[in-house]
């Protein structure tokens, strides 16, 4: 069934069935493979893409669900002030190890900076727990989300 | 053999195991193949200078987020003498004749090419020297470099590598002996080694680029999904094949008959079609029948029954006997008797196992996320019957690794449906396929008995040690070496085996061994101080004793260093200071991956047993350099935060010989909420540098279930720990 989608600001259309996942409808049929596959039911946050500047994990929305939503996914989250900010921080503090978890961990702390400028352990706590990293670079993602809210970063060594 | 096999006979006879084997020679090879090339001028087999002075360096081994992409073209270009923004890394393809071994595994990528690389730099430097001294008709002696140029003093003339490289590529290439000859840099010189520099690949990354196995897009590529059955091994009796072909989007579904190697082809269902999503429904109509298998029965609860049975009796051989053990307990002020317990664990590489493959004319093309490359391709070629070098294997970037992708079975399994499929194929697996067809890091099971004199010296140490395998034979990553610490370091010690059989694969896990051995030994360590009324640190000081150096190479042990590094986190976690009721330090050490660790942690238990880990310390010793800061810091903190994973919440158990877990829910990972604050402090010794990959891990668990003792006097023995464990 055909379905339209607006995507980093483009409209495109795809023909798959109704319950395909977002995640899967992005990576497969519009090879746009920022988004991770890493657990299919909401568990890790590897898939993280934004609908109408909402984090969601699209291995668990089904296609038919998007609408009319905007969809921004990593590749596209540099056209968001705050996500470009986001994206230096990560490069400038070297959070990644693997990588594989980043992009989903990026697209929710836009989201989370978006709401909320300058936030506190908790908030990052609250907001990024949903997000796993295998590598366990948290105190780096910690440290890069206060660097991109202008906050003190704790130095390492 | 596989790195992994050497590393497993013994850990620290790795090292020369692997130079004896040729990977130091072989590197040494830098101008095998100089010619002019679309980049530049190609200098042997890892340098590329264009005229505009950019420099290609190759990264030869699998980037599996360990950071060697990064930090071993650093070692090249401090010694090739160029500004790092100069530099651009490529990673190879599967080539061991130009790079010697390329593996991601055993902590070895710095030890193997500390020196080797950096000659690799030097020795292209001295080729642009050389081409200057012709140029200017000057000798080279009389030239030197800086950062991209060769300068000739006396004369004042200064030319860049860019205009030199293609003369210095068309010289002949140095020996081996000239390479060996030349002079490295002064460390105080270094302009790169020991700077935060950032990984190469962390722009790609940051913005979603394609990089990693599951990424990979080929024209005309399907998708699949491959099924196994939860026993491992069992074959296929029944499967609806026409029911899942009915799917719309499905090409094929066939089944595979595989073998009966673990880590190979095992037997399952192929289902083929224009999506993955289309192929992961179709699979859920194949109604799989497997049929029966001798290892149907095994269960957690049946290990542990056997265990408990085999240690009412003696261990079934010795792995070493020193002194006289029963007559040092006999005579012992204090002893103390424990068992221990540690599970199976999955690897859970967060980018599931997937593979992608294309068999065309008779030549199968591979792109996968491997740390095994060259292994992979003889699986592929043994299972499949393809000559080797028509295996071409591209080693993507792995989303993590920890061990899991030295097994290539997910390469074998893509290769065989490719075969079967006139087009590019990429299988990908589901987390629940992940976690239920893994190589399980083995529980085990340790039993021990020790004695301390008056004096607060431990006299007496007696493991019986509980295992798989079967006759002499262990099952992989489920061995103990004979000088484990504290081997050697007590006068009676007793180290004894008896092992029973296991149809569950198992495998190398992030310090593999070692995850397991520091938490029992550790915590044995801690019930002996305990009884011996005696200060943690102080005890474990007095048992390191005040020789540098125990034992004989490449099994020697320097107990000196390991003290260097426990007197350094007592002094920077602030050991002995009053902490408030219910919260507690713990301490532990361990040396694997030729790094020496200490770590403590300060843990708070509240009265329904749940576990804050407040702080952790960690003093290493690695060496006389940290070649990459930005990424030794990382690995470090990952590590402690892998190993308290580890603790808190992972267990794998088997139920009718299958794995009974399946995603994060019942498999957790720890969160970002559970991530306590980690000091990391380097002590630089006049050592060569050692890796930082697995290390850090092993003393966490340990220093964790003895902060755990201290504050609530409750001794955790089996992992995980759990809050019924711990209930006020």
């Amino acid at each position: 069934m055909p379905y339209s989608l607006n995507v980093n600001g483009k409209s495109q259309t795809v023909d798959v069935d109704e319950d395909t996942p977002l995640l899967w409808v992005l990576r497969d049929s519009l090879g746009i493979v920022g988004p991770k596959y890493g657990c299919g039911v909401g568990l890790c946050g590897a898939c993280t893409v934004h609908v109408d500047g909402q984090p969601v994990r699209s291995c668990s929305l089904p296609v038919s669900a998007v609408g009319a939503g905007k969809i921004t996914t990593i590749e596209g989250i540099a056209a968001n002030p705050v996500g470009k900010k986001v994206q230096a921080a990560w490069v400038e503090l070297d959070v990644a190890q693997c990588g594989y978890c980043q992009p989903g961990q990026i697209m929710s702390a836009t989201a989370l900076l978006a709401a909320n400028p300058k936030p506190t352990d908790a908030d990052i706590d609250a907001a990024m727990s949903g997000n796993l990293c295998r590598c366990a670079t948290y105190t780096r993602i910690r440290n890069a989300i206060k660097q991109a809210s202008g906050q003190p970063v704790t130095k390492e060594a | 053999m596989t790195p992994f096999d050497a590393v497993e006979t013994d850990r620290r006879t790795f090292l020369t195991v692997s130079a004896a084997a040729g990977g130091l020679a072989l590197t040494y090879d830098i101008a095998a193949a100089s010619a002019q090339g679309q980049d530049g001028a190609k200098i042997g087999a890892y340098l590329t200078i264009a005229p505009n002075g950019q420099v290609t360096i190759v990264s030869k081994n699998p980037e599996i987020g360990q950071g060697v992409m990064t930090s071993l073209p650093m070692l090249i270009a401090e010694e090739l003498d160029v500004e790092w923004k100069a530099v651009r890394v490529h990673q190879a393809g599967n080539n061991p004749t130009a790079y010697g071994r390329q593996f991601a595994g055993g902590s070895m990528a710095t030890p193997l090419h500390w020196e080797e690389l950096r000659r690799v730099g030097a020795a292209g430097r001295n080729m642009l020297l050389q081409a200057a001294a012709q140029q200017w008709n000057v000798p080279a002696a009389e030239l030197s470099t800086e950062a991209g140029f060769v300068v000739h003093k006396a004369s004042k003339k200064r030319a860049s590598y860019g205009s030199l490289a293609a003369k210095a590529a068309a010289l002949p290439a140095p020996t081996k002996e000239q390479v060996a000859a030349l002079t490295l840099k002064d460390p105080k010189d270094y302009r790169i080694i020991g700077k935060f520099t950032p990984q190469v690949s962390s722009p790609q990354i940051v913005t979603g680029q394609p990089l990693f196995g599951i990424d990979t897009r080929l024209p005309g590529m399907v998708y699949a999904t491959y099924e196994k059955a939860p026993v491992f091994g069992a074959k296929v009796a029944k499967a609806d094949l026409d029911a899942a072909k009915t799917v719309k989007g499905v090409r094929d579904a066939f089944v595979l008959d595989g073998g009966t190697q673990l880590d190979g082809l095992l037997p399952g269902v192929a289902v083929v079609a224009d999506t993955w999503w289309a192929a992961n429904k179709a699979r859920q109509k194949l109604n799989i029948q497997w049929a029966e298998h001798p290892t149907s029965a095994q269960s957690s609860a049946g290990f542990a029954a056997k265990a408990a049975e085999f240690a009412k009796g003696a261990p079934a051989r010795s792995l070493r006997a020193d002194g006289d053990v029963a007559g040092a307990l006999k005579g012992a002020a204090k002893t103390v008797e424990a068992a221990y317990f540690y599970p199976f664990l999955a690897h859970a590489t967060l980018e599931p196992q997937n593979c992608t493959a294309h068999f065309k004319d008779g030549k199968m093309e591979i792109w996968a996320p491997t740390q095994l490359p060259e292994p992979g391709q003889q699986l592929v070629s043994k299972t499949l019957g393809i000559a080797p070098e028509n295996v071409i294997i591209h080693m993507t970037r792995s989303g993590g690794g920890f061990g899991r992708r030295l097994s290539n079975d997910y390469m074998v399994e893509a290769a065989a449906i490719a075969q079967k499929v006139g087009a590019p194929v990429k299988l990908v697996w589901t987390r629940e396929d992940d976690m239920r067809h893994d190589f399980y890091r083995p529980a085990g099971f340790h039993h021990f008995k020790g004695g301390v004199d008056a004096a607060g010296n431990v006299v007496a140490w007696e493991d019986h040690f509980v295992s798989f395998g079967e006759g002499e034979g262990f099952a992989r990553s489920a061995n103990m070496s004979p000088t484990e610490f504290p081997a050697r370091f007590v006068p009676n010690y007793k180290l004894g085996v008896s092992t029973m059989p296991l149809g569950v694969p198992t495998g190398p896990l992030r310090a593999p061994g070692s995850n397991a051995i520091a938490f029992v030994v550790q915590s044995f360590i801690d019930e002996l101080a305990h009884a011996a009324g005696a200060d943690p640190v102080a005890f474990r000081l007095k048992l390191l004793g005040d020789k540098a150096m125990v034992g004989d190479p490449p099994a020697a042990y320097a107990a000196g260093r390991m003290a260097g590094v426990l007197k350094l986190v007592a002094e920077k976690s602030g050991w002995g200071q009053p902490l408030p009721k219910g919260t507690g330090k713990g301490v532990a050490f361990h040396y694997s991956h030729l790094g020496y660790f200490a770590e403590v942690v300060q843990a708070t238990v509240a009265a329904d047993g749940a576990v804050k880990v407040d702080k952790v310390w960690v003093a290493a010793d690695v060496g006389g350099h940290i070649i990459n800061p930005a990424g030794a810091y990382n690995q470090v903190q990952g590590s402690v935060l892998d190993g308290l994973s580890e603790a808190l919440h992972q267990e794998i158990t088997i139920e009718n010989g299958a794995v009974q877990q399946a995603n994060f829910n019942d498999f957790p990972l720890l969160r970002m909420n559970e991530a306590p604050p980690i000091e990391v402090h380097f002590l630089k010794t006049d050592n060569p540098p050692t890796g930082l990959g697995e290390p850090a891990l092993p003393p966490v668990v340990p220093a964790l279930t003895n902060a755990i003792f201290a504050a609530t006097g409750k001794r955790i023995r089996a992992l995980p720990i759990r809050a019924e464990m711990l209930k006020a």
